[in-house]
């Protein structure tokens, strides 16, 4: 079975410069949610208590509120999670509730005033200073795998490549938490964990498609760079989406029977894995075009034998060896 | 041809055999079973095991079989219903130095734990449990040295006649203000001889003669490490209170500690538990009256208090404390150097050390007794309310004759074995006086979402590897099966690897999992494709299998290290539940690597590799 045909030939980078302002809009889109509506930080960075409390029949959530409010407690938030039956409070660090750990008792035993039977599923309690650590780690982990893989790039390829690859990188974050932004996301440390994953994803796709550049560019006589890019990328076409394909199925089997906790992870690598798709083919082929790469770069520095490498012709080790 | 060579066979088959041993375990499930150790963390008896068995027996209580290590004992289960009772019994026979929790023993045959094949350690968000992580206040820990050097320091000027007109903490530093230069310079080498730690400096004003000390940079950081062991180990004294099978204690960073109590669900007790505190106090023996007599009648002489010795004798002891765990600075079990029995030696801080001299230099040939006090919350059921109160526990843990006169130092021999000089080092360590400490991070899961996680866990890896399993066999016919053999062999190792590495699997873990799952066909979608792409150039099919996955190779190698370099970061910084993300999605990439190019090639040549002629190929 094949879904992409042999003789594929669609031509991709004719589009390219509007697939830049498709880019650029959707950025500016990402980026007004992060500024305007800000992320959805999660508890591990603002720091606070959660309680996730497991109800026998689906409790009236004003009346939850209603049994908080009678036990002293004025800053909180009540909602439901996953099913109707759970409940999760939500409580952030107040100034004068410096022994915190104390508080989430005090939280279940009010609730299980209003309904004895229920049933504690999950606490968390982060320190202030715990979450001002955690997002800097955070930040910073994501500043070092990029520096990692520029050097690695810049080392197994080309620096213009590098910069194209970081660059389709720093666009595909960008993006993923423009949109966590724009669709109010739980931001947490697994959303973190999820990003980084993305990158891993984004860059594997970018770098197997800059392997099939280099190949052509060795190997193919004519051409224009923009046009060995295109058939780069239609000779990889089917590889892509068959890969997309069955990541993107896991993702979609972990998003729908995972569980909540996991939800904002897979909804993070869902929309990651897309935009990681499109950005290895429109972003970091494009940015390796605009910074001018050209057949010069990509020659093997040694050479055993004279000046021959423009060959269409397999390499001596791939000839069939059967005829 | 496509023969792979011979070693190529037996590497792969070494692997996948290992992977299975080792991946194994983790279908067995558990034993329900009931742990005994010490209250204390001491080192068992080999008899307690024969006692346990006696017990058990005389209730006619089935059971598999005792398991005795020097921390532990496990009796194994056929159901949970005889473990909760044989625990009750136990608890009961077995009296309060013993702490009686149950657990789940791993049910890994015999033959399989012969090669060390262990199942996984599931985290606390699956299996349910109390995460804390504890900051031990070092800024308090050095005051209360800084404050204890002011009474060294003010008792060390009167010792030497140096008039003084204060002596004070100063932000870090303890500042002695002195009347002229030369009782300045007095005071200093004074200071000098007795504490070395402090660093001394002349700070002078226009109308004051100041000394100013500072501790030392590397006795600062032993003391702070002193501090926060010292913490670590009150806390295991508190936690193996709560019955937590097994609880991890463990030092993170400089200042903090992390305690794991999986299976514990009521973080109420638990808190309550891990707050409390415990002392020593050091009493004089009254030798004049007798102890059996005050016990019998209950009437207890005026100036003394009754105390029981842990062994169950009772003690007159004076109402006097002569020094307190406050004024406890270390406790070390060793060897006595002239005669080598063992010991403890004891260093106290001035305060105290001066009043252990004043006291001994009066009672040489008497006996004084160390007394441990603990506050042990306590939560009793009252008009079917929960009433939480602390209970005082009192128990001398030492009486010993005292030889000389001493104060600073000084050892106690005489202790039966080096054991029992480690319990009782342990004892007074553990009622020092130790830096406060606060929860700074909790995360509970409740044992309803423990199993929820595990069941969704499962589910969608199943679902998802399912899936894949389909779409590969479908678009890639045979070459999409063998590659499907890849991926469950992947699968197999990745269990292995976790299982030998001993690692925790968590959530984010088993997303780890899914994910590899996904991103692992990759590598075999790679050569596949380049395969199809040399079989349209019109490669014959043998070369066009040779070729794709030559060229592949480098790509999938520069594709995955790119990958790994993003999950080493990951572990690199991530805490708890990411790190086991990082750890999965890692060796899932290694595996991978392994099974889908070597794996693969190896059973696409046992296919195709052996016939001399291959009209096509179904791919």
């Amino acid at each position: 079975m094949e879904i992409i045909k042999a003789d594929t030939k669609v031509d991709f980078m004719r589009y390219r410069n509007m697939a830049l302002v498709f880019s650029a809009i959707v950025l500016l889109i990402g980026i007004t949610a992060l500024v305007g509506r800000g992320l959805n930080f999660g508890l591990d960075f603002t720091g606070g208590t959660l309680i996730e409390v497991g109800y026998p029949t689906a409790p009236e959530l004003a009346e939850v509120r209603e049994a908080m409010a009678q036990d002293g407690f004025d800053d909180f938030t009540v909602q439901t999670f996953g099913t109707a039956r759970e409940i999760v409070v939500r409580i952030p660090v107040g100034e004068a509730d410096e022994t915190g750990a104390d508080l989430s008792t005090r939280v279940i035993e009010a609730l299980q005033r209003h309904e004895p039977g229920i049933d504690m599923r999950r606490v968390e309690f982060v320190g202030p200073q715990i979450g001002q650590e955690l997002a800097e780690q955070g930040g910073l982990a994501l500043l070092y795998a990029l520096i990692g893989i520029l050097l690695y790039v810049s080392f197994r390829f080309q620096w213009r490549f590098a910069v194209g690859a970081v660059g389709a990188l720093v666009h595909d974050v960008l993006l993923v938490v423009g949109l966590l932004a724009l669709f109010q996301v739980n931001f947490d440390l697994t959303v973190v964990a999820a990003i980084l994953a993305v990158i891993g994803y984004s860059l594997n796709d970018t770098i197997v498609l800059y392997d099939r550049l280099r190949e052509n560019f060795r190997i193919k006589r004519k051409g224009t760079p923009e046009e060995l890019c295109n058939l780069s990328i239609n000779q990889m076409l089917g590889r892509t989406l068959m890969t997309s394909l069955t990541t993107l199925l896991v993702l979609l089997a972990l998003f729908y029977f995972g569980g909540e906790i996991i939800h904002a992870f897979a909804f993070t690598l869902i929309i990651g894995v897309i935009v990681g798709t499109y950005s290895s083919i429109y972003i970091a082929g494009n940015l390796a075009l605009i910074l001018g790469v050209s057949k010069q770069d990509l020659m093997p520095v040694e050479k055993e034998g004279a000046d021959q490498p423009d060959t269409e012709v397999l390499p001596e080790r791939f000839r069939n060896r059967e005829a | 041809m496509n023969r792979s060579p011979r070693w190529k066979y037996v590497l792969l088959i070494i692997v996948i055999f290992a992977g299975i041993i080792y991946a194994l375990p983790n279908i067995f499930g558990d034993d329900p079973a009931v742990q005994v150790s010490s209250l204390r963390g001491f080192e068992l008896e080999q008899e307690l095991a024969a006692e346990v068995e006696r017990i058990l027996e005389a209730e006619g209580l089935e059971y598999h079989h005792v398991e005795f290590e020097p921390e532990r004992l496990m009796v194994r289960f056929d159901n949970t219903d005889r473990q909760l009772r044989a625990a009750d019994i136990l608890r009961d026979e077995l009296g309060s130095d013993y702490v009686v929790a149950l657990n789940l023993a791993p049910a890994t045959p015999r033959w399989l734990g012969m090669f060390g094949a262990e199942p996984m350690v599931l985290g606390l968000d699956l299996q349910g449990g109390v995460h804390f992580l504890m900051q031990v206040d070092m800024d308090s820990a050095r005051e209360q040295q800084l404050e204890r050097y002011v009474s060294d320091l003010r008792n060390i000027l009167r010792d030497n006649g140096i008039r003084y007109r204060s002596v004070r903490v100063d932000r870090s530093a303890v500042v002695a203000e002195l009347r002229s230069a030369e009782d300045r310079d007095n005071a200093m080498r004074a200071i000098e001889r007795e504490i070395e730690e402090l660093v001394l400096e002349a700070r002078d004003t226009s109308t004051t003669f100041n000394v100013r000390g500072t501790i030392d940079e590397d006795y600062l950081e032993e003391l702070q490490q002193t501090a926060l062991r010292q913490n670590i180990t009150t806390l295991r004294n508190r936690v193996n209170e709560l019955g937590v099978s097994e609880p991890i204690i463990q030092q993170q960073g400089a200042e903090r500690i992390v305690v794991q109590l999986p299976g514990v669900q009521d973080t109420a007790e638990a808190k309550r538990v891990l707050g409390a505190t415990a002392t020593v106090e050091y009493r004089a023996v009254d030798e004049q009256n007798d102890p059996y007599e005050a016990q019998r009648t209950g009437r207890v002489p005026p100036g003394s208090r009754l105390y029981f010795h842990r062994d169950g004798q009772p003690l007159l002891l004076s109402r006097e404390v002569i020094a307190s765990g406050d004024n406890l600075i270390g406790a070390a079990a060793g060897f006595d150097q002239q005669s080598g029995q063992p010991n403890v030696v004891v260093t106290l801080d001035g305060t105290g050390a001066r009043r252990m001299l004043d006291h001994t230099s009066q009672n040489v040939g008497n006996r004084m007794a160390v007394v441990f006090i603990e506050h042990r919350p306590e939560t009793e059921i009252v008009d079917g309310e929960e009433v939480h109160t602390t209970r005082r526990v009192e128990e001398v843990i030492s009486a010993a004759v005292t030889r000389e006169p001493f104060g600073r130092r000084f050892q106690t021999t005489g202790l039966g074995s080096s054991t029992e000089a480690a319990q009782l080092a342990m004892l007074l360590r553990a009622g020092a006086l130790a830096a406060p400490m606060q929860i700074i991070e909790e995360r509970t899961v409740g044992p309803s979402l423990g199993q929820d996680n595990i069941d969704q866990g499962f589910r969608s890896v199943i679902i998802g590897f399912a899936l894949v399993l389909v779409v590969m066999a479908v678009y890639y016919k045979v070459f999409g099966l063998v590659a499907n053999m890849a991926l469950t062999a992947n699968l197999v190792l990745i269990v292995a690897l976790l299982s030998l590495l001993g690692a925790t699997l968590t959530l984010p873990g088993i997303a780890g999992i899914v994910l590899t799952v996904g991103m692992a066909v990759d590598a075999n979608v790679l050569i596949f494709e380049r395969i199809r792409e040399e079989l349209r150039n019109g490669n014959t099919p043998q070369a066009a299998i040779r070729a794709g996955y030559e060229k592949a190779f480098s790509t999938i190698a520069d594709a995955n290290v790119t990958t790994l370099i993003a999950a080493i970061v990951l572990f690199m910084f991530g805490t708890g539940p990411i790190k086991g993300f990082a750890v999965t999605l890692s060796l899932g990439i290694v595996t991978s690597m392994f099974t889908a190019i070597l794996g693969t090639r190896v059973v696409i040549g046992l296919i195709y590799g052996g016939r001399k002629r291959v009209k096509a190929l179904a791919i």
